[in-house]
């Protein structure tokens, strides 16, 4: 097993799926309640990593770091050196390609809010704010350990986004997934099948603490 | 204290709402049909909808004035507002509902005035619990001190205790009456239930189709019916218009034969000649239902029919029958079990004549 590659595709889903967490939030609250007619266009947005082929995002997004865009040599003058195929550019790369993984999850989980609840909240006399910590949130927690899960998971098995932006570098930007792909390559069967069934298990404890999660734990029961 | 309101809002392209109220200290009920404009003048009032036109003023205090352009958000308008799934927190316990509006007050405080109000609800055994492991009447309780326990100036009740038997829902009234025996501030009750009309209101304001029809006490406003739409507002299912045949003065009644068919029914004697067109309102629930043809009874009454549809509305069985002209019959559903109810079989419905209110 190459744990360096195992640990770096670990370190990339932590930060990856932290990042997600705080930007999804707000985000999918707004998908959630506002009324703006334009909503679908940014819903489509989110999802359009969905159906994209990862070699185009990656391509897109190399484009859109590379020493010729502006974001690039911005990060030069900053670092004195270029953001494409460093681990920063995988981060980058990742969060774009990761988000709907976590809005989708937790913007479904507070739009089946029941919106009395929001109503019961204002007319207590709570803020906005104060509404969504004790209410939106508290009741939305399985939604966003979806999400923050989904997001993590989806992260590690990274493939064709990683290659595009990170290149191949061990230590750097060789995830689990392109060590897998190493590893056939170079016809080690036995070395690719211990790694792939290693992700294969993790994948399924993921999907099971997700799906465990899901089911709502508060419901009440309907008046008799 | 008192509410005025004058809320004008477009909700859809048919529905025009235009209502004015004035709401004194004390129960006024607001009683329409489902789909007359209720639950949206609760709303305008607690500030979760903002009306197109009007002004909404509390006391002395206004909060909301379309021309002026304020709008005091939900949050500071001081309302109590019971909804009608109650909404309570499902992840907070019985005392954190409680103690939710009170947040801006110091710890000690905030512990006595739930202890308090859930003293005076009867709630105090729950406080540990939460709403899904108490009892739908617990419930109501819990709902209604979480709104008083704040002071509002205004009470907005969305049909809170339509799910409960009758027993419950009157002892929750007198508890709601006694906490407002000291505060008296005008509570605002939403019902479609003509029952509760009569059990709870000083004042009714009847809403029909986003206008106020009628205002008064209840008897004034809802024992004789004038119009049909009024009629079937208040709990008349069945409004038919028919034509004196006879008067039978010595017996107190007088024959009618439904409009366009040959069924004739005895109703008690109210004005109108032979040949006079007359509407007969009958509550669904004062219809009943046989499968056999009866014997035996006093009720004047007896119709043979053809059960033509049979649907489930909240806690009873809407028959539709067809006996020349068309019936809405109210059942239990487990009188409906019990009867092997079919559509298209013959029934036969049995109203007694004092069961029939004529409106002119």
């Amino acid at each position: 097993m190459d744990w360096t590659a195992v640990a770096l595709s670990l370190r990339l889903a932590v930060i990856v799926a932290g990042v997600l967490l705080v930007l999804a939030l707000p985000l999918a609250y707004w998908i959630a309640f506002s009324g703006w007619r334009g909503k679908f266009l940014v819903e489509a947005m989110v999802a359009l990593p969905l159906v994209l082929p990862p070699t185009v995002l990656g391509f897109y997004v190399l484009l859109g770091i590379g020493s010729r865009s502006p974001v690039g040599r911005l990060w030069e003058r900053w670092t004195g050196h270029g953001l494409a195929f460093t681990f920063e550019a995988l981060v980058l790369a990742s969060i774009v390609y990761s988000l709907p993984f976590a809005v989708q999850p937790i913007a479904a989980a507070f739009a089946q809010l029941d919106t009395s609840l929001l109503d019961a909240s204002a007319t207590l006399g709570a803020t906005r704010w104060r509404t969504f910590s004790r209410i939106v949130l508290p009741l939305s927690i399985p939604g966003v350990v979806a999400g923050g899960v989904l997001s993590f998971a989806h992260t590690i098995g990274e493939f064709g986004v990683v290659l595009m932006v990170g290149g191949n570098l061990p230590g750097v930007t060789r995830t689990i997934s392109l060590s897998v792909y190493d590893q056939v390559q170079s016809l080690q069967y036995d070395a690719a099948n211990e790694t792939a069934l290693a992700l294969l298990a993790f994948s399924f404890v993921v999907l099971a603490v997700v799906y465990a999660l899901m089911r709502r734990p508060w419901s009440v029961a309907p008046l008799s | 204290m008192s509410l005025s309101a004058a809320i004008r809002t477009r909700l859809s392209d048919t529905f025009d709402m235009d209502v004015t109220l004035s709401v004194p200290a004390g129960v006024t009920i607001l009683f329409g049909a489902s789909g007359s404009g209720k639950s949206t003048v609760l709303r305008a009032v607690a500030g979760l909808l903002r009306p197109d036109a009007g002004s909404i003023t509390i006391g002395t205090r206004v909060v909301f004035d379309r021309l002026s352009g304020l709008d005091v958000p939900a949050r500071e308008r001081r309302i109590g507002y019971v909804f009608q799934h109650l909404a309570l927190f499902p992840h907070l316990s019985v005392e954190d509902n409680l103690a939710f509006g009170l947040h801006d007050q110091p710890a000690a405080i905030r512990q006595r005035k739930v202890r308090e109000i859930a003293a005076s609800f009867s709630i105090d055994h729950l406080l540990g619990r939460r709403p899904a492991a108490i009892s739908g009447g617990e419930r109501q309780r819990t709902a209604l001190a979480r709104s008083l326990v704040t002071d509002p100036s205004v009470l907005l009740l969305d049909e809170p205790l339509s799910a409960l038997d009758h027993a419950t829902q009157s002892r929750i009234i007198d508890d709601l009456r006694r906490w407002n025996a000291a505060h008296e501030i005008p509570i605002l009750y939403v019902t479609h239930s003509h029952r509760e009309v009569f059990a709870l209101g000083d004042r009714v304001i009847v809403l029909d189709h986003g206008r106020v029809a009628a205002a008064g006490t209840p008897h004034d406003v809802l024992e004789m019916p004038e119009q049909a739409s009024l009629a079937q507002l208040a709990g008349f299912e069945n409004v038919i218009q028919a034509v004196v045949v006879a008067r039978k003065a010595e017996a107190g009644t007088m024959l009618c034969r439904l409009t366009g068919t040959s069924v004739e029914l005895e109703v008690p004697l109210a004005r109108g000649a032979a040949g006079s067109t007359i509407r007969i309102a009958i509550r669904a629930g004062d219809i009943l239902l046989a499968t056999e043809p009866p014997r035996g009874l006093s009720a004047r009454n007896i119709l043979r029919g053809r059960l033509v549809s049979l649907t489930r509305d909240g806690a009873a069985m809407v028959a539709g029958v067809d006996a020349g002209a068309r019936f809405v019959v109210h059942l239990t559903p487990s009188a409906a079990d019990g009867l092997g109810l079919t559509l298209g079989q013959d029934v036969w419905l049995v109203i007694k004549t004092y069961s029939c209110r004529i409106a002119a």
